[in-house]
Order: structure tokens, then sequence, then C-alpha cells
């Protein structure tokens, strides 16, 4: 059975004529180097694949003129960017500006150190991996206020610490919402995470938590809806004002892995990482392809939900962070260590109420914040100026 | 309201991906021919038309093949090119008078030579500036003698903006194909259509030449 | 200890991704919050009135054309309405109608339009935009198998209109008719219930009807204030006295009242082209005996109509000549654009391109 270890085994072999702690090192780093390779393909034909979805979306055909089907559109796109002139600001704090788009596309990359991506394939093993991750995404925040700061424009500075003020309000529910699965899972390590999913992956179990975790890792990407970096900050710059050419070519290929790698979290964490479905176990496909397959349908529902609703301002951004999802975290963390306490095994049950509470949470929640503001009135003309009295 | 609007909003997407299979665009000049497209072109079903020619089949999938995507184009277009019948053409310069940008120039013959009644003047320069026409073809309506009309061409890019001057020579050679914009007669022909072949100059006008009455009457007015 | 701030004064430029054309904003904020507010524009002034006053009467119907680019039979038809008044020219019932059908179309066309580019400053991406463009689309082919042309259409003349309609006309309008309510419906499913929107748009740029009414405001602007008037209805032209249609107004006169109105707008142009295709008789579509050149009589006269933007208006004073001696243009972007600063101030930079984009300016009409 092909897997990492069995490949790590196997480098180990053929490298066992160097000392042992070159080997170790030696086999890792190819091991790191061909995921990280891969990883930067799929980047490029992920946007080809966006292009096109989005363009079918809207009843058009996206890029098609190169190669069949316009597979070659990626290829034009980076060889375009290569070639043009690499500025950098003449009052710009050069070390950080040259750092900020590395760091960005590191922490993109790194996420998947510890990602199990099939049974027994993991490049590494550590006890606290879910903790890295959630520290790992953090630093995004960080180097997109490097961006900003070392601009030393104005307007880009604005619109870093705009960003960085909606990032880290939403790394709160991020972490919060899966203390659920750790309680339930006992363990902060993702392959024990997969492993716990056996029985019943854990949307159906803690629909309220998978539900906040998704909508807060949409805002950390900064995708649609809740893309204002990208538009109002327009108006100002945005962070990647001063950018051009290569270091560009780096911040967008970092914003196109995102929805990859948040799929994948979100398949790991949440639907069972490489289990196979229950009733489809019979079948010899590999626990990999069960991973990239839930992967790329959570990509593609990341994608239409992209082309098809309109972003939201960021007070109202802002607002939805501490008003609805820190209480849903909060509330879904309650609610599984109460259960957890008194009916452990019962899963028929907890998935019950688990799902009642959410549909009255989502009730509440709308109530309390106003819902009856928004509906229409009826119109009643005005006596000043009437063209029927 | 409580999220069913965005999931509304959702469904109405998904039906645009899913079932609405048309795609609105249409690849001008040329698109990339898929083997069903190719096998329409035959009239053959596709796999027939696989087994027939392999290589062509190949070559379609790697997206080597185009075929032409034309534009649907109506009648009355006004087209970039004027169809001009010197036949016709007796020098009245009304189109020149008429043009809102004055781009027509026009001057007929300088040597003095006397006209008799009815007779056409000879035409030295005729030009036509289309880097400058904006087509709104009230020339076209204030011929009196049906000479000139609109074209259906769109297709008249040039590299130096003095090509775009349409001077007689190129006016004489060109292509009558007129379009149906202001003229009735030509609607009325069940076999003319613009794109598909010429018509000659006797066949274009409503009537051969106004009358001097119809000339006064619908010139100027006191 | 207190916090020291000072107001950032930046520039909304005159090429910029989300406006609707050159036009240029200079916008001070404290913070986030907007505090003042200055427009520049001019950017596409091409002497539009002084032009016409070298043209004859007919030739100044292309010059029309292009005012409002995006609604361009409702300008021809203000203008020639204002030549056939000043020179007491009548017009043939079958022309009438035609105008009024065109008119309508073109109104669909334009709302088209105006809701597109609000969802695409919304940032929804473009796809309502495209749903909206495919229709629009539709109205633009009917227009090519009318006049040739499918922007710039100066299809009427004093008189009457230039020419008359294929039979190909009649049958697609036809299916658009059919097909038009299902994509109106797609579309308001796709965009009135959904919370992001309402939330972007309620209560935000709210205009009373007294701001609203002083400020001489018209169209959907002044009609989402809930001040019901509308000239089709108020002074009836061309044969809308005929015809049985709703006018729709809004509740609070915020953006989404806005967009509502030009969505149910829409609606009610439908039922006016199907009311006008049941009415329509054969018979002659231009006034034989108005020649090409016009002389008119000393006088003047003003008419305005009911264009998709608001009351477009000309004013022709002629003192006997082939052209006018003045044409002045009321441009209803240009008034409406007047109280930009009152909907905005105190908003965020967010609710400023909203606003912005529901009084629905076209840049060829505010600089003509």
């Amino acid at each position: 059975m092909i897997s990492f270890n069995t490949l790590n085994l196997f480098l180990v072999d053929l490298l066992s004529f160097l000392p042992d702690k070159l080997v170790f090192t030696i086999s890792g780093l190819i091991m790191s180097v061909a995921i990280c390779t891969f990883l930067i393909g799929l980047g490029s034909v992920y946007t080809w694949f966006e292009r096109r979805v989005i363009a079918r979306f809207q009843n058009r055909s996206g890029p098609n003129r190169w190669g069949p089907f316009g597979i070659l559109q990626p290829i034009a796109d980076a060889v375009k960017l290569l070639i043009k002139e690499d500025i950098i600001p003449a009052t710009a704090d050069k070390m950080v500006f040259i750092a900020a788009p590395i760091i960005f596309l590191c922490t993109t990359l790194l996420v998947y150190a510890f990602l199990p991506l099939g049974i027994d394939s993991q490049l590494g093993n550590i006890n606290v991996a879910l903790l890295f991750v959630l520290g790992i995404t953090s630093v995004n925040a960080l180097s997109v206020f490097m961006a900003g700061w070392a601009s030393r424009n104005k307007y880009a500075t604005l619109g870093a610490i705009r960003a960085v003020a909606m990032l880290i309000s939403y790394e709160v529910p991020m972490a919060i919402s899966l203390m659920g699965i750790v309680m339930v899972s006992q363990s902060l390590s993702l392959v024990g995470i997969v492993s716990a999913q056996s029985n019943i992956p854990f949307i159906i179990l803690q629909p309220l938590g998978a539900i906040t975790f998704m909508i807060a890792a949409i805002a950390e990407m900064s995708r649609a809806p809740f893309d204002m970096i990208e538009s109002e900050s327009e108006l100002i710059g945005g962070y990647i004002t001063e950018y051009a050419g290569m270091k560009f070519a780096v911040f967008q290929l970092s914003e196109f892995l995102a929805p990859i790698f948040t799929a994948s979290l979100f398949t790991v964490l949440f639907l069972g990482g490489s289990n196979p479905l229950k009733f489809l176990e019979f079948l010899p496909i590999p626990g990999i392809l069960w991973f990239a397959s839930k992967s790329f349908v959570i990509t593609a529902i990341l994608l239409w939900f992209r082309s098809t609703w309109p972003r939201l301002r960021i007070d109202q951004i802002m607002g939805f962070a501490w008003k609805v999802l820190m209480p849903a975290a909060i509330l879904n963390t309650l609610l599984v260590g109460l259960e957890l306490v008194f009916i452990r095994d019962n899963y028929i049950l907890q998935i019950i109420i688990n799902m009642l509470i959410f549909v009255v949470f989502i009730y509440l929640i709308a109530n309390i914040l106003g819902q009856k503001r928004l509906k229409l009135k009826e119109p009643v003309p005005s006596e000043l100026a009437n063209m029927d009295a | 309201m409580y999220g069913l609007g965005l999931i509304k909003g959702l469904g109405i997407t998904l039906k645009n991906i899913l079932f609405l299979q048309r795609r609105n665009t249409t690849q001008y000049p040329d698109r990339k021919a898929s083997i069903i497209d190719l096998a329409k072109l035959d009239n053959k079903n596709f796999i027939s038309y696989a087994f027939t020619n392999p290589m062509k089949t190949l070559k379609s999938m790697m997206g080597m093949i185009v075929i032409s995507d034309k534009v649907d184009q109506h009648p009355r277009f006004r087209g970039e090119e004027f169809s001009w019948y010197e036949e016709r053409c007796t020098g009245c310069a009304s189109c020149a008078k008429f043009c809102p940008l004055g781009i027509i120039k026009i001057v007929t013959d300088q040597t003095g030579k006397n006209y008799a009644e009815g007779q056409n003047y000879d035409i030295e320069t005729f030009d036509i500036d289309i880097g400058r026409c904006m087509f709104c073809g009230l020339c076209v309506e204030a011929c009196p003698y049906d000479a000139l009309h609109m074209g259906s061409g769109f297709e008249e890019g040039q590299y130096k903006r003095n090509d775009l001057v349409i001077d007689v020579e190129r006016l004489k050679k060109a292509e009558k194909k007129p379009s149906h914009w202001f003229r009735p007669q030509l609607e009325q022909k069940d076999d003319y259509s613009p794109f598909d072949e010429e018509i000659a100059w006797d066949k274009v006008g409503r009537h051969q030449k106004p009358s001097k009455k119809d000339l006064k009457n619908k010139w100027i007015r006191k | 200890m207190s916090l020291n701030s000072e107001l950032v004064t930046i520039n909304f430029g005159p090429q910029h991704p989300s406006m609707h054309g050159v036009f240029r904003l200079r916008v001070t904020l404290d913070g986030e919050t907007i505090v003042d507010l200055e427009p520049v524009f001019g950017y596409l002034h091409r002497g539009t009135e002084k032009l016409a006053e070298e043209r004859t009467y007919v030739q100044i119907v292309t010059l029309t054309d292009r005012l409002d680019y995006v609604a361009s039979m409702s300008n021809n038809l203000a203008y020639v309405s204002a030549v056939e008044k000043l020179c007491n020219i009548e017009v043939p019932k079958r022309a009438s109608y035609i105008r009024v059908i065109v008119a309508e179309l073109q109104r669909i066309a334009s709302h088209l339009m105006a809701t597109g580019f609000l969802l695409n400053d919304l940032g929804a991406f473009g796809t309502p935009l495209m749903y909206c463009f495919r229709e629009r689309e539709k109205i633009l082919d009917l227009f090519e198998i009318l006049c040739g042309a499918r922007i710039t259409l100066s299809y009427m003349r004093p008189g009457g209109i230039f020419q008359d309609t294929p039979q190909e006309f009649w049958n697609n309008l036809e299916l658009f008719l059919e097909s038009m309510p299902n994509q109106i419906d797609e579309l308001e499913s796709l965009i009135t219930g959904n919370e992001i929107v309402l939330s972007r748009t309620r209560d935000v740029g709210i205009l009373t009807p007294e701001q609203v009414i002083d400020a001489s405001l018209s169209g959907p602007m002044l009609r989402a204030s809930s001040v019901k008037w509308d000239l089709r209805k108020a002074n009836p032209y061309e044969i809308y006295d005929e015809i049985d249609f709703d006018v729709p107004i809004g509740a609070t006169g915020d953006t989404f009242d806005r967009y509502l109105i030009r969505i149910k707008e829409m609606r009610e142009s439908l039922k006016i082209i199907t009311q006008c295709i049941n009415l329509i008789k054969p018979g002659p579509v231009r006034n034989e005996d108005v020649p090409l050149i016009i002389r008119a009589p000393e006088g003047e006269a003003y008419v305005g109509i009911e264009g998709p933007k608001g009351e477009l208006g000309f004013y022709l004073v002629s003192d006997g000549g082939i052209s006018p001696y003045r044409c002045k243009i009321r441009a209803p972007s240009f008034i409406n654009l007047t109280l930009l600063k009152e909907m905005t101030a105190g908003g965020k930079i967010g609710d400023l391109i909203v606003n912005f984009g529901s009084i629905d300016i076209v840049l060829g009409e505010v600089d003509r």
C-alpha cells in the first residue's frame, strides 16, 4: 500500500550510505520539496479552474485560447508577471518589503506539513498539530501588515490596518469552534481527529461548530463575501498597492492557494479526511483519493459562494464576528461539553439535539440583531406632490 | 430572512450552470472546433467522423483546428463601407451638404465645361473619411437619386489613418452590397439580401430620376 | 491625553475601476466616516449645446443620441417632440405607438444596466451584471433589426420615425415578451431577498420628500421618497393617456427602494408594450410634408419626457432660421447629482459607492 511512510522508508533505504542524521533530513527534504512543488502547480491550475467555472456561472466561456480548453493560461499569466519590472519604492523598508510575500507563501504552504493526506500519509505526526495549524494561519495576518507598513504609503497602511483588524477578529471563533472536536476526539493531533471520525464525520455531529468554522475560515482567507480588503481598499489602495511583478505573483498565488488549504483543513477536521464513506467502504479506493475528492467538493462550494454573493461592509464584518460567531462557537463548546458528560455514547440523540439547537440559534440571533429592520414596508404616497390628488 | 435569501441566490446560479447550457459568447473571428462541430459541418454523427478522419479528430482534441464564428447581422445594419453607384450619381453633393460632420468631400469637374440639362457632373474627387464618420446615415437619407447606400461590412480597419479615407477609385471598385437602411424598395425585393450577392445599379432605386417638383419639395421649403 | 486625529482628503479620481465614467470626487474623511464631498466633473464635455446651434434640426438628432448614450431612444424622443411643438408638426398615430414601444424597450435596457452595475459595485463579482446584460443584448438585437445600430440609434425624425418596422421585429418582440418576465423573476430572486444586499442598501442614503422636491429631482429618485409623480401620467405625451399602467413608489427613500422601483418599472414597461401591440394599426409612419431641412417659425418650446433617469427636457429657441438659436438640455443625471453630499454625509466609504450607483448617472448627460 503506497503511503508517505512507505515512500519515506524507501527513500531512507536508498540513502542508507549516508550518516544517520543526514539520511532523515534529506529524505524529509525531498518529500517536502515534492509536495510544495505539487501544491504550487495545483495553485496555478486552480486559477484556471476558477476562471472557467465562474465564467460558466455567468453564461460565458472562460479562457479557452491557449492550449486545449485554455489549460495553458496560467503559464501565460506567469510569464507575463515574470517579465514585468520589479519596483521597490525608494523610501520603502527594503527587508520587510521583500520578506512579506515570502512569509505569506510560506505560511500558506506550511499548513500542509502535518495534514494527513491518506492513511498513514503525512509528512510528520506531532501531537499538537491542530495548534500548529491555528498558529500558522495567524502569521498570515502579520505578513499582511508587514506588506502594508513597508510600503510607506499612507493609504496602503490604512488598508492593511483594516485588513489586520478583520483577520485577527476572525481567528477567535475559528479557534473556539474547534474545541468541540478536540473534546470528542481527545487529541490535538490531526491523525487522531481523523481516526476519531471513523463512525460519524463531525459535520453531522456538530453542525454549529462546522458552519462557524467554515465562515471564519472564509473570512480568514478574505474571499467573498468578506473580501473588502480587495475592494473598498481599491479606493485607498490595499496592502498590495506597491507590489508589482513577481512579488505580486507570489501574493496572488498564495491567495489562490488559500481555498485549497481551507478545503483540505475542513475535510480533515469535519468530513473525515481520508476515511471512506460508510456505504462505499468495499470499493478499493485509496485514502488519498477520498481526501482529494472531498477537498474538491468543498473548493467548488467555496467557488460557488464567491460567484454569487456581494460583499459586506467593514463594520458589518466586525459586528458579525463578535456578535454572531463568537456566541455560536461558545455555545457549541458548551453543548458538546454537556453532552459528553451526560450522553456520551448515544450518537443519535446528540445529533438531534445539536441540529435543533442550531436552528433555534439562527432564529434567535436573527431576531435579536434586528431582523425586523429588514422587512419591507408598504409605501404611502407623500402629500407634498401627488399627481393623483 | 434567516439566511434563506442567500440560499435562493445560490440556487439561481446553480440553475444557470447546470441547466442553462447555452453560452452567450460569440467567439469572433474564429473559435476552436470540437469534434461535434466538425462532424456537424460534414453532416455525420461524430463517431463515424472520428473513424473516417482520425488525424483531424486528434488535432481538434488538441485544440488546433479553428472554424470561423460569425456575428448575426440584420439587413438594416449600418456598416462601415459605402456602396456607391456611379451610374446613378449626378454629383449634386446633397450628401456632402447634409453630413453633420462634413467629412464628404466632392469636387466636380473644374474645367468649366458646359453641361446640358439632365447630364451628370464629372466627378473628380469623392472622399469619405470613415475615420471620423459616425455612420448616422444622414447622407444616405439625403441622396435623391439612391446612388449612395450604406454597406454591410464592418471590418474596415487599416494601419494608417490616411488609409481610412475612401477615395473615388476605391468606391468604384468596392463590392456593391447595400444594406436596407432607409431603402424600403430593397426590403420589398424578396430575392435580395445584403450578405449574399451584389445588385446592379438599375435595380436599386425607387425611380430613375426624381422630378423637378419632387426635388423642390423635398429639399428646402420657404 | 486626547487623541489627535486629522481629516484625510482623498481623491476618487477620474479613472477608477468602480466609477461610472470619468467623474472625480474629492472626499474628506474622518477615520471611516465621510465629512465632506466635492464632485468635480466636466471631463466629458463636448459642447453639445453649442454644436447644436450650427446644425439643422434633423442633424441635431444624431447629436442627441450621444447625450445619454445608454438610452438613446429617449433622448431622440424628447428632442423630436420639442421640434414638433415648435413647428406645429403633426405625428401620425402609428408613429406614436411605435415611439412608445421603443421608448419603453429602452427604459428596460437602461434599468437593466443600472441594476447590473449597482450589484457590480456591491462586489458580486459580475454574476448579476452578466445576467442583466444577457437580457439587454436581446433588446439591442431588436434595435438592430429596426435601425441598423445598437446604441447610437437616431431612429426618430420630426414628424414620426424614419422608416417602418419590418415583420422580423414583431416576431422577435413576441419572443422577447414571453421570456422577459421569467428573467426578471430570476433576477429578483437572486437579489431582492439576499440578506447581504439588504444590509448594504437598507437605510443608506435616505432622502426625505422635502429635500427631494426642493432639489427638483426626478425619476426613480423622486419616486423612491414616496412622491407619486410620473410625467407619463401627470402631463401625458404621445399616447400614454390611452394606456393603463401603475406607477410604483418607494416607502423610505433609501437605495434599496430605488433598486426595487427600477425592477417594478421594468414590469410595468412590459405591460405597456403588450397593450401597444394590441392597439397598433397599419398606417403611415412619417409626416410626408416635413422637409429635410426645416425652417422653424420664430418662438420657443420646451418639452419634458419621462426618461429612464428622470425628466429629460429640451428647450429650443428659434429665430426663424434653419438652426436653433439656443438649445438647452435639461439633463436628469446632472440635477440628480446635486444631492450626493446630503445623501452620504455621515456615512461610510462603503456607502458612498452604493449611493453613487443608485443615482444611476451617465456622464454623457452630466457633461453634455
